[in-house]
């Protein structure tokens, strides 16, 4: 297959791969928008637990059952 | 609830685009017509509907930001950013897969008999101001009427450019590769799977940024319920409202 | 409607009679960057298409600075306040404001071609010349008009107005310049003027069109407060 391929063929490659490092840093920003959701998911977690704690057991009881 | 039904979405855009871009290395014909650089040609299945579909988006931001004007709903402004943003994105890539295509076909990096990519670069260069602008005012609600009226009114300029630079192009070079007409059987069929795959991609990844910039929010609601302080620096993207 | 933009367009001018500050500025402006032209092209005398783009770049760039002064006495001093509480159509501030600036590019063109001829042009201004630059020049001026007062209004709001005013304003203009240039360059050919394109007059009066209508179909978002 190599020895077919056009001396143009560098060309073709990198606007391909132009294409996809695109779309790979795209998914790289989505990740750490991600993780950054995660780390504020995890503190209202702890907010939820703080406040589940310091309120009557009876009003706490279903607010410990989220799942983590 | 915001339900996108990402993963079926997400299957339609890797199917459509492994199809397209494995008909395009392996059963589209090697252009024969153009001098000599028939496999450069290739970069068409990409170049073209990345342009297309950007175009399609940044007037999609438009028609969402009209919405956003006549509804007074901010969801459609967040649609109208994410469309926008996205579509800029697609931009930068049409502008470098352009310029290599240039290179490889003309020698040059930059022909400015090539209408498409100069009106490209036009528009480019608009909606680059897009985001500071909507930086650059403070008050939230004023910013996304202002970034509405501006997304329409570019929006509107996108087609007008284009037919604006193609008069002025005094067309020199051949032009097998705007129009999906005048090719043959396989590459276009090739071309307009292309095209859907990246539509798709499109669609699929507004989504995943429409999902994203709803569940901040909705986390964001859920922080000042649960009684803390939240501060929200300026920013230029939009507020999604619970 | 028509009372309500008469009156506004009466203020813009003499506020600009009395004080004379937005003409002046442009029209020197236009004279300082012809001669910058001269100096950078190393040339004493252009004609054709070179002659064409240095008067439709030299316009383009003074009319920024008419732009970005546009909004800013209503905006500081409170005449936007003053107009939202007059019960008049708000299309009518869009309407004079495009007058205004339409008429100061008028003047400033008048100052600018004169002096394009004297220090730059290499063939005779004729009447016919004349009368061709001036009819590429007119429909210039309503399609510059009319987007320079959507973007400044666009702009006056922002914090980084001067900076927020060429750059949408340039793009937008674009093919306000393509027709421009497309027009004058063969009105400046060195062997005598040929007759306008059509097709450009064609274009540009159909941007100015569709630009005065969406500026029509906007502008009321941009001043509700």
């Amino acid at each position: 297959m190599n020895d077919h391929l056009p001396d143009n063929g560098g060309y073709v490659a990198a606007a391909y791969l132009i294409f996809l490092a695109l779309l790979l840093i795209y998914v790289g920003i989505m990740a750490y928008k991600m993780s950054k959701l995660q780390r504020s998911v995890a503190e209202l977690d702890a907010l939820a637990k703080r406040d589940a704690e310091q309120e009557p057991a009876a009003e706490a009881a279903p607010r410990e059952e989220t799942p983590a | 609830m915001y339900a996108p039904r990402l993963r079926i979405w997400t299957a339609a855009t890797v199917v459509t685009l492994v199809t397209g871009y494995a008909l395009a290395a392996f059963v589209a014909p090697i252009d024969a017509n153009e001098a000599g650089d028939g496999f450069l040609q290739k970069i068409f299945y990409l170049h073209v509907p990345m342009a297309i579909v950007a175009l399609g988006g940044f007037i999609f931001g438009g028609v969402c930001a009209a919405m956003h004007l006549r509804t007074e709903d901010s969801r459609w402004d967040v649609r109208s950013y994410v469309a926008i943003h996205l579509s800029l994105i697609l931009a930068v890539g049409v502008l470098l897969t352009g310029s290599i295509w240039a290179h490889g076909s003309w020698g040059h990096w930059w022909v400015w008999e090539e209408p498409t990519l100069v009106s490209f670069l036009i528009i480019f260069l608009l909606y680059c101001t897009y985001q500071p602008l909507r930086f650059s005012i403070e008050d939230r609600e004023k910013q996304s009427r202002y970034a509405s009226v501006f997304a329409i009114v570019a929006g509107v300029f996108v087609p007008l450019n284009f037919m604006a630079v193609r008069s002025a192009t005094s067309l020199v070079h051949p032009r097998t590769f705007d129009s999906a007409d005048n090719l043959p059987g396989a590459m276009r069929t090739t071309f307009l799977v292309c095209l859907l795959g990246m539509t798709l991609l499109y669609i699929t990844l507004w989504k995943y940024e429409m999902t994203n910039k709803d569940l901040s929010a909705r986390v964001r609601a859920a922080r000042r319920r649960l009684g803390e302080n939240v501060v929200r620096g300026r920013s230029a993207a939009p507020e999604v409202r619970v | 409607m028509r009372k309500a933009v008469a009156a506004l367009l009466r203020k813009e001018l003499r506020l600009e009679l009395r004080t004379p500050q937005v003409i002046p500025a442009m029209a020197l402006f236009s004279v300082a960057t012809l001669v910058v032209f001269h100096f950078s092209l190393q040339a004493n005398a252009v004609d054709g298409d070179l002659a064409g783009g240095i008067l439709t770049v030299t316009l383009l760039f003074s009319a920024i600075l008419g732009i970005n002064r546009l909004f800013v006495a209503d905006h500081e001093e409170g005449g936007f306040d003053g107009f939202l509480l007059a019960p008049v159509d708000r299309t009518a501030m869009l309407v004079a404001k495009a007058l205004a600036l339409f008429a100061f590019l008028v003047l400033l063109e008048v100052v600018a071609v004169a002096a394009f001829a004297l220090l730059l042009l290499g063939p005779d201004l004729t009447l016919t010349v004349l009368g061709r630059t001036a009819a590429a020049l007119a429909l210039a001026d309503v399609g510059v008009a009319v987007i320079g007062t959507l973007v400044g209004a666009l702009a006056i709001q922002t914090r980084a107005r001067d900076l927020i005013v060429p750059l949408i304003a340039l793009p937008l203009l674009l093919p306000v310049v393509i027709g421009t240039a497309q027009l004058l360059g063969p009105t400046f050919e060195a062997t005598g003027p040929t007759p306008l394109p059509g097709q450009w007059l064609t274009i540009l009066g159909l941007y100015d069109l569709v630009f005065g209508l969406l500026a029509y179909a906007l502008f009321d978002f941009l001043l509700e407060d």
